[in-house]
């Protein structure tokens, strides 16, 4: 698992930061770095194309993991540094951006465009297996989920546009339902998608608005 | 009757239906959706009216559905899943029967990404066959999805759409059962070419039964040009066009005459198709053809009821 990003235009980054003049600048070290978008050969380059547009930057670093809580023990370290700027440009992803904001005061930007949290289907090959939708279905579709692997979301799919083993919407990609389809099939299961899988209830997912959790404790 | 639509007479007395499509205008304009329901009017049964088909943004179904109906015509409200939640859909469903709509096709629909606003949001919080069952719950439980009351009657005769070119193959009968089973009154099958595909998904079909309890209508699509009948192959999805097909068109003399002759040769197979209650004839863009691929059928006049 490993959340997926992509730099953002060095455009729309210089226009987030068009009225600051002093720039510190935070890379991650574990999912930014291992797809280079957030690592320390970037973040050096990113503080030399800030330069080059004529921004100071006061420092920077690579937290380890920067959605991790001990990204406030790093704020504070560095905090002398940080305080001499502006605002603080995040190499990481939301979460990252989210995390350093959540123990700072100060004005925070993303550099990165955070994409999904992927899984490693082939080597450097990542795909979107879940949406986290607090609802899992995997039971009836034989493990592969049809929510995001399917273009249209289907519960009761392959849909019309299922040929040859590839999606309609994009031939690139295979059809999830046919991969469901085989799989069932392989496992004596086709009797299974005789069912009528029924509509279902999105409220536990982002449409049911804001989303926390809290841990109960075995003690309480 | 469920609804008493025109559709749903004639295909209940066994008769074999002819209905047409009709694309409303990306416009404001009730005179298109009147110019096009006037060509076709006294050649089909019943005309569909896409619902923003291939994403593109369109004058609303049920809007061009009411239009018809002041002609005399027996509409079919396509409705698409990618646009609208269940709330949305509910409310024009209730909409469409208060405007004396009676037809209504469920449809996952073409996803946005093709269409002309390829950066909105999908919906897709039902799929089509979701759809199906829901509307037979408004129908004749009186329920909403939520279980609610419906005040009202719900008369809908209920379409669905079915592929038998799609994959898998072995599915397709079973995904046919499946929408029956949801309460699909009638399908309409896309486009026809491959006759022999066709012939072995309609056995199968019978073989389970199927065709006594759904009415199937086969989609068939007049050509205009050979660069139509190359697109729909390469680009529309779930369509294929055998090669030979394309070949004709390249090697006949008017492209534009072979392409009415080739459907027309596919209605007379269909025809012949035990368990196929009809055709549904897609020619958007190019509805004045319709009557003379009817005529030609040998499918004039349309049965009153
Ligand atoms: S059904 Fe929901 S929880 Fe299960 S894999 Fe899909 S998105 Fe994730
Ligand atoms: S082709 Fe397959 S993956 Fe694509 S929308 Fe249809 S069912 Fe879903």
């Amino acid at each position: 698992m490993i959340t997926i990003t992509e730099q953002k235009p060095f455009e729309e980054i210089l226009q987030s930061l068009e009225k600051n003049t002093a720039v510190y600048i935070i890379g991650c070290g574990t999912c930014a770095t291992m797809l280079h978008t957030g690592g320390k050969s970037e973040v050096l380059t990113m503080k030399e194309r800030l330069e080059e547009a004529g921004k100071k930057v006061t420092g920077w670093m690579v937290i380890p993991t920067a959605c991790d809580q001990l990204t406030k023990a790093a704020l504070v370290e560095s905090a002398r540094t940080i305080q001499e700027a502006d605002s603080i440009l995040v190499m990481a992803c939301a979460f990252g951006v989210q995390t350093v904001g959540f123990y700072i005061e100060m004005q925070v930007y993303p550099a990165l465009n955070t994409l999904f949290v992927g899984k490693e289907e082939g080597p450097g090959h990542f795909i979107d297996v879940c949406m986290q939708c607090g609802n899992c279905v995997l039971a009836s579709t034989a493990g592969i989920c049809p929510l995001v692997r399917c273009a249209k979301s289907l519960l009761n799919g392959p849909c019309g546009g299922s040929v040859g083993g590839k999606c309609e919407v994009n031939p690139d990609i295979p059809c999830a339902w046919q991969i469901i389809y085989d799989r069932l099939a392989a496992q004596g299961r086709l009797v299974e998608l005789d069912k009528i899988e029924p509509i279902r209830d999105w409220g536990t997912s982002a449409s049911g608005g804001p989303r926390w959790f809290n841990v109960v404790t075995s003690d309480e | 009757m469920k609804a008493g639509t025109n559709l749903e007479k004639i295909l209940e007395s066994g008769q074999f239906a002819v209905t047409a499509e009709v694309g409303p205008p990306k416009g404001s304009s009730p005179a298109v959706i009147r110019r096009r329901g006037e060509l076709v009017r006294n050649s089909v049964d019943a005309v569909n009216v896409t619902d923003n088909q291939t994403a593109v943004v369109r004058m609303s179904s049920v809007a061009g559905c009411a239009i018809l109906k002041t002609l005399g015509v027996d509409p079919i409200m396509q409705i698409v899943c990618r646009d609208r939640n269940r709330i949305a859909i509910q409310s024009d469903v209730l909409g469409a029967i208060a405007l004396g709509i009676g037809n209504i096709l469920c449809l996952s629909g073409d996803h946005q990404r093709f269409g002309n606003h390829p950066t909105s949001k999908s919906v897709f919080d039902i799929d089509s066959m979701q759809l199906i069952q829901a509307l037979k719950n408004m129908r004749d439980e009186k329920q909403f999805i939520s279980g609610e009351e419906v005040s009202g009657e719900v008369p809908i005769y209920i379409g669905a759409a079915a592929n038998p070119f799609a994959d898998p193959f072995e599915f397709r009968v079973a995904r046919l059962a499946k929408k029956v089973k949801a309460g699909a009154d009638f399908i309409q099958t896309q486009a026809v070419y491959d006759v022999d595909r066709f012939r072995r998904w309609m056995e199968a079909v019978c073989e389970r039964g199927l065709d006594k309890e759904v009415h199937i209508l086969a989609g068939v699509i007049p050509i205009r040009s050979v660069g139509m009948a190359r697109y729909m192959r390469d680009y529309v999805a779930g369509v294929t066009i055998p090669d030979e097909i394309i070949t004709r068109l390249e090697q006949a003399e008017k492209a534009k005459e072979e392409g009415v002759r080739i459907p027309l040769e596919i209605i007379e197979q269909l025809k012949e198709i035990p368990g196929l209650h009809g055709i549904h004839i897609m020619a958007v863009g190019w509805e004045d053809i319709v009557p003379e691929v009817v005529e030609r059928a040998g499918l004039l006049p349309r049965p009153v009821l």
